[in-house]
C-alpha cells in the first residue's frame, strides 16, 4: 500500500474526531491488554520464557544464513520448493509466476502482513488473478477496501454495525438481504460465503509464524482455521514469510508459542497451531500437490549488525500496541502504512524510509508499556530514539522543533539565565489560574488544556529554589 | 535463482562482518540442530501421569471443548448420545483409521458413517488423535492417509477420540513422539495442534465460536 505515514498529523485529526473509531478503541484497554494480564499471571514462568524467547531470536540472527540454508534442505528433501526474493517486487514476481503456473483465477488467502508488506492483493488483481481475504476482520476489510489497522486484529477499528453495513452491501446479491444485528449472525454469514470460495479456490496462500530449520516446516498459528483450509484444499500452497521468520528447532517454538498466543490475545493456545511440511504425501487424501515457500528479505538483512537490529526479534504478536497510549488514541491507520503502534514505529522508517516516516518514532511519549509487555523484550523506545537521533542528523526535524531545542540548549548551557527566565516563568503561571490548583489555558499547550486542565504544581518557586531550599534544611 | 538467493545470504554475512560459518562456530548450531535445548521447564506440564488426563480435560473444557470420559466400549454410544442430545444427524465423516475401526460401530444401528477426507457439505467428523497436550489441553493430529486434514476444519462439529495413554504433559514430549514415529527428519505433511473450536475475536474483540473450522469441539478420552 501507499505510505501516508507522512501525513501522520493530519491522519491523527481524522482519527481523533471519529467517533467509530474511537468507540472501537475505548474496548482495546479491557479487552487484548487485561486479557494478557490474566494470561501472563496464570502462567509462573512467563518472565524466564520472555528471557528466553530474546535469546532464541537472537542466536537465531546471529546464524540466520545457516538456518535459513538449513530450512531451505529441509523443505526441497521433502519435495517442496524455497523461492527467495531479495525485493518485494521479486515476491510479487515470484508468486504470479507460481499462480499462472496452475492458471490459478482465484487465491485463497490467509492474513499474511508481509503480503501487505509487498501490496500482493493490488498486484494479483493487475493480472486478472482475485485474492481472497480469509481472516474474518481481513475480509471485512477487503470488502472496504480499507487497509489493516491491526497486525493481529485488522477490523479492530470498525463497530459491529459497520460491519453488518458492510456484509448487507456486499453479500445482497448473494441472497442475504436482511441486515444482521448480532454478531454470531454476522459470523455465520462470513462462514457460509467464504466456505464456497475456499472449495474453489486454485491456490492457498499463507503467511507463516515461524519457519522451522530443524524440521523445514512453516508454522502458522490462528484462531479461525482459515490458514488451515488455505493449506490443505487448494492444489498449490504458498507461504510468504520474511526472513527473520526462521527459528531452530520445534523446541523453540514451543517456547515462542508459550509468549505469543498469551501477548496476543491472553489465549492459553490459539485454537489452530499447524506445522506444514513440504506437499501432500502418497497415500494422503487430501493437502496441496505442490508446497512452495517465498522467502522474504526487503531491507531486513541491512539491518542486521546496526543498533536497529533488536526490531527483527518481533513475533507480530500486537502487545505492544495493544498497550500503546497512542495507538489507543488514534488507531492503526493514522500510522500510514502496513505496521502500526511501536513496532510499526520502528519497523516503518526502515522499510518505507525515514524521510517518509519520521513522525512516526516522534508519535510516542516513552512511557514504555511497550517494552514491558513485548515478549521478546525489545527495547522499543530506545529504538524509536534512535531514529529520532538520525531524522535530526538528516534535518528531517521541522525547523520549529529545531529551533526551539536550539534556544533550549542555548539557555540550558547558561546556568544563571537559565535560572532568571525559569523562575520568571514560573511568576508568570499564576496569571494563569494556579490558585485554582489547575489551568484551564495555557501558552503554546492548547492541545492539551482545549480538551482537559493541566494539573498546577505547588507554589514555592522553580524547582531548583525548591532543591535549594530542601537541602539547606537540616 | 540463485543469484537472488547469493544476493540474501550474502547481505547477511556482509552484516554480520563474517563469511559461511566454519569451524567451531558451525559445529555449535549444527549440534544446537542436532540435539535441541529445551527451554524453561514448565511447572504445570511436569504432571504426574495419573493427573495428566485430569489436566488436559481441564484445560480443554477451559478452551470451550466439551470432554466425556469412558471406557472404549463406550465410545460408539457416547457418539450417538451426543448427537441426540444436540440435535445432530446421526450421520458422520470418519477417517480410515486402523484405531478408530477398533471400536463397535456395527452396535449403532442408527449411526450412518462414511469413511474418507472432509466435504463442504458435511455436518459432523470423527477422527482419532496423534496425542493430547495436558498443558494446554491440546490436541494434536498429524496427516496422513488414516486421517485427512479436511475432516479436522470442514465440520461444525468435531469428534475427537483420544487415548488416556496419548496424553501427554508439554508441547517438547509431542515433539519427541513425532520424531520417535516419523523419523527426526521427518514431519507428517500436516501436524495440527488443536485447542477448542474454531472462534474469531475479529468484530468488537468479542469471542465467537466457529469462524471457519468446526463451532463445536468434543473429546471423547477413553480409559484402556
Amino acid at each position: 500500500m501507499q505510505s501516508t505515514a507522512h501525513a501522520f498529523k493530519d491522519n491523527v485529526g481524522a482519527a481523533l474526531a471519529d467517533p467509530n473509531l474511537q468507540d472501537s478503541l475505548s474496548k482495546l484497554k479491557v479487552g487484548f491488554s487485561e486479557r494478557r494480564r490474566q494470561a501472563a499471571e496464570r502462567l509462573p514462568e512467563f518472565e524466564a520464557l520472555r528471557d528466553r524467547a530474546r535469546d532464541i531470536k537472537n542466536h537465531t540472527l546471529a546464524n540466520l544464513d545457516f538456518y535459513l540454508e538449513e530450512f531451505e534442505r529441509k523443505v526441497t528433501a521433502l519435495g517442496g520448493h524455497v523461492h527467495w526474493a531479495p525485493t518485494a517486487a521479486d515476491a510479487r514476481r515470484i508468486i504470479a509466476d507460481l499462480c499462472r503456473s496452475v492458471g490459478a483465477r482465484t487465491v485463497a488467502k490467509s492474513k499474511s502482513m508481509v503480503a501487505e508488506e509487498i501490496a500482493l492483493n493490488e498486484h494479483l488483481e493487475e493480472l486478472g488473478i482475485a485474492p481472497i481475504e480469509t481472516d474474518l476482520g481481513e475480509y471485512i476489510i477487503q470488502l472496504r477496501h480499507e487497509p489493516p489497522s491491526h497486525i493481529i486484529a485488522p477490523a479492530v477499528h470498525l463497530t459491529k454495525d459497520q460491519v453488518a453495513d458492510t456484509f448487507l452491501e456486499h453479500h445482497r446479491k448473494l441472497g442475504f438481504d436482511k441486515r444482521l444485528t448480532e454478531r454470531n449472525d454476522l459470523v455465520a454469514e462470513a462462514r457460509y460465503v467464504l466456505r464456497q470460495k475456499f472449495l474453489d479456490a486454485d491456490v492457498g496462500l499463507t503467511g507463516a509464524n515461524f519457519l522451522v530449520a530443524e524440521t523445514g516446516s512453516s508454522m502458522l498459528v490462528t484462531n479461525e482455521g482459515n490458514a488451515d483450509l488455505s493449506n490443505t484444499l487448494p492444489r498449490m500452497h504458498i507461504v510468504l514469510a520474511s526472513i527473520e521468520k526462521v527459528i531452530p528447532t520445534l523446541e523453540d517454538a514451543a517456547v515462542l508459542l508459550r509468549v505469543l498466543a498469551r501477548s496476543a490475545t491472553g489465549q492459553e493456545s490459539s485454537a489452530y497451531t499447524t506445522l506444514n511440511t513440504g506437499p501432500k504425501r502418497p497415500g494422503d487424501l487430501d493437502g496441496p500437490e505442490q508446497y512452495h515457500v517465498v522467502l522474504l528479505d526487503n531491507g531486513r538483512s541491512g539491518v542486521l549488525g546496526t543498533e536497529m537490529q533488536e526490531i527483527l526479534r518481533c513475533i507480530r504478536c500486537g502487545a505492544c500496541m495493544n498497550h500503546c497510549p497512542v495507538y489507543g488514541a488514534v488507531g492503526g491507520h493514522a500510522y500510514g502504512w502496513v505496521y502500526p503502534g511501536p513496532m510499526g514505529a520502528v519497523l516503518t522508517p526502515q522499510l518505507v524510509g525515514v524521510e517518509e516516516a519520521s513522525n512516526l518514532p516522534n508519535a510516542s511519549t516513552f512511557c514504555g508499556r511497550c517494552e514491558s509487555v513485548c515478549p521478546v523484550r525489545i527495547p522499543l523506545p530506545k529504538l524509536m530514539r534512535h531514529w529520532r537521533e538520525r531524522e535530526f542528523e538528516r534535518h528531517l526535524t521541522p525547523r520549529a522543533v529545531r529551533q526551539g531545542l536550539a534556544l533550549w540548549s542555548f539557555v540550558a548551557r547558561r546556568p544563571g539565565l537559565y535560572r532568571s527566565l525559569t523562575a520568571i516563568a514560573n511568576r508568570m503561571l499564576s496569571l494563569f489560574g494556579r490558585a485554582e490548583g489547575r489551568y484551564r489555558s495555557l501558552p503554546l499547550a492548547g492541545g492539551w488544556t482545549r480538551f482537559r486542565d493541566f494539573p498546577a504544581p505547588p507554589s514555592g518557586g522553580t524547582f531548583h529554589a525548591q532543591w535549594k531550599a530542601t537541602r539547606k534544611q537540616p | 535463482m540463485s543469484a537472488d538467493r547469493a544476493q540474501i545470504l550474502n547481505g547477511i554475512r556482509r552484516s554480520l562482518q563474517r563469511g559461511e560459518l566454519a569451524g567451531d562456530q558451525l559445529k555449535s548450531v549444527q549440534d544446537r540442530l542436532a540435539r535441541p535445548p529445551r527451554g524453561p521447564a514448565i511447572a504445570r506440564a511436569q504432571v504426574a501421569p495419573a493427573d495428566k488426563v485430569a489436566l488436559f480435560c481441564q484445560w480443554a473444557e477451559f478452551n470451550n471443548a466439551t470432554v466425556a470420559r469412558l471406557a472404549a466400549a463406550d465410545v460408539p454410544g457416547e457418539v450417538t448420545g451426543f448427537l441426540a442430545r444436540n440435535n445432530l444427524p446421526a450421520s458422520v465423516a470418519m477417517a480410515p483409521s486402523p484405531l478408530l475401526e477398533g471400536y463397535d460401530w456395527a452396535s449403532e444401528k442408527m449411526l450412518s458413517i462414511r469413511r474418507g477426507r472432509g466435504e463442504g457439505s458435511d455436518q459432523v467428523s470423527i477422527t482419532g488423535a496423534f496425542a493430547g497436550i495436558a498443558e494446554t489441553g491440546t490436541l494434536v493430529t498429524a496427516s496422513g492417509p488414516d486421517h485427512p486434514v479436511s475432516l479436522n476444519l470442514l465440520p461444525d462439529t468435531h469428534i475427537v477420540v483420544l487415548r488416556e495413554s496419548d496424553i501427554v504433559g508439554g508441547y517438547e514430549d509431542v515433539w519427541t513422539r513425532l520424531r520417535e514415529r516419523y523419523g527426526k527428519d521427518r514431519m507428517p505433511r500436516t501436524v495440527n495442534t488443536i485447542t477448542g473450536p474454531s472462534r474469531t475475536g475479529d468484530i468488537e474483540q468479542t469471542i465467537e465460536l466457529g469462524a471457519h473450522g468446526p463451532r463445536r469441539m468434543h473429546i471423547l478420552v477413553v480409559r484402556e
